[in-house]
């Protein structure tokens, strides 16, 4: 079909034509701007602020109940001050999670988004203000508990960190490719319950992760116990020390998803490729 | 309604108005979108989000046309481009991990048609 002589008017949109008689022409427009770059350009004025300040950013996801407020908890009480922390809670409502995080003398600001079922940039930039974002050394994102939305949304994190805990089904990688695929690392969480859950199998779990052409590591940690706490903040250490060596260059870092995907689609940045009909100029 | 395609829905008519406004075109006939099998947006809720969003703007009257791009993967061991099913992103040849994506994740307005008026 061309697009400039209005030759692509149809017996479909015939009728949308000007029933007066003068004609309507139709152009064809080639775009190929991402769907959410607002969101995305909100992103990475995000991601620019932390990195201006130096402050590594990492986004936990999992279904609702995953155990990602405890493994914050368990961390916080890890580190013993030895990092400095804050966090941004999501939920849909209450500010239990926040509150939680609190009570462990680190700074937390909750976001309820109603019914919205993830984060975004804009969100995310609306509490940044109330952040002492130069005496902070990694902010926690703790997004809305859901395996599907909030993996689409950018919102200026360095890091993903997905948990899957050993009370879901042990093919959740292979069920929500997505989610999984977008994790810097997974998180096996709530080991302690193996021995009473035999149906799940942390190699599969991990068979499955690898099948999506994911070289990210798996942790299999237990809040509650302890067990495998100690890999889990070598490779926070580990992030953070890698982090911290590119600001030196003024380089950064981004989710391994999104930058390959940035890169591969040759979209690095959001803007507008106009392939216009020619149009009559007019005085 | 609690889903993302609603925000994507959204994002999207801010572009098209744009584009359509940049044109001082009438309306809007046809909106055209690649949407990948692993981009984590579904082309009949994003439909069904369309329905609702476009209400009152200049693309009141449009279709909405999805075209689903299925996962294709490029093995960084030994080069081979291979489509790919969403749950195995594996290199179907050497079974290797090391594959990049090289399609299948995107969510793109490709293309808009627009109805002016001629003089």
């Amino acid at each position: 079909m061309c697009d400039t002589c209005g030759c692509n008017i149809t017996d479909g949109n015939r009728h949308l034509l000007r029933a007066d008689g003068s004609h309507a022409k139709v152009t064809a427009v080639s775009v190929l701007n991402k769907l959410l770059r607002h969101n995305d350009a909100q992103a990475e004025a995000n991601r620019a602020l932390f990195d201006r300040h130096g402050v590594l950013v990492i986004n936990l996801m999992s279904s609702p109940g995953s155990g990602k407020t405890s493994l914050l908890e368990a961390t916080i009480k890890a580190l013993n001050g030895g990092l400095r922390i804050a966090v941004i809670e999501g939920d849909l409502e209450t500010e239990n999670d926040a509150a939680r995080i609190r009570a462990l003398g680190v700074e937390a600001h909750q976001i309820t988004t109603g019914t919205a079922c993830h984060l975004d940039a804009h969100l995310v930039a609306n509490v940044l203000p109330r952040l002492d974002l130069e005496n902070i050394d990694v902010l926690f994102i703790e997004n809305v508990g859901n395996l599907v939305c909030p993996a689409s949304f950018d919102l200026g994190h360095h890091l993903n960190l997905t948990l899957l805990s050993v009370t879901e089904g042990d093919d959740k990688p292979a069920k929500y490719p997505v989610m999984f695929r977008a994790a810097d690392a997974m998180v096996i969480s709530k080991t302690d319950l193996l021995a009473a859950l035999d149906e799940f199998s942390p190699d599969k779990a991990e068979a499955c992760l690898r099948r999506l052409a994911s070289n990210a590591p798996v942790l299999r940690v237990s809040s509650k116990t302890g067990e495998g706490m100690r890999e889990w903040l070598d490779w926070l250490n580990q992030r953070l020390e890698h982090y911290r060596n590119l600001r030196r260059e003024n380089r950064s870092l981004s989710p391994a998803v999104q930058s390959e995907g940035r890169r591969l689609h040759g979209l690095a940045r959001p803007d507008v490729r106009f392939k216009p009909a020619p149009k009559p100029q007019t005085a | 309604m609690p889903m993302h395609e609603l925000s994507a829905c959204m994002e999207l008519i801010d572009q098209v108005e744009a584009i359509a406004r940049s044109h001082e075109a009438e309306r809007v006939d046809t909106i055209v979108l690649r949407i990948g099998s692993l981009s984590g947006v579904e082309p009949g809720l994003l439909e069904s989000a369309f329905e609702m969003a476009r209400l009152g703007t200049v693309a009141e009257h449009a279709r909405l046309r999805t075209e689903r791009i299925e996962p294709r993967i490029r093995c960084r061991a030994c080069g081979l481009e291979a489509d790919a099913g969403p749950g195995d992103l594996r290199c179907p040849a050497c079974f290797g991990t090391d594959t990049a994506l090289i399609a299948g994740d995107e969510m793109i307005l490709a293309r808009i048609e627009l109805l002016q008026t001629a003089d």
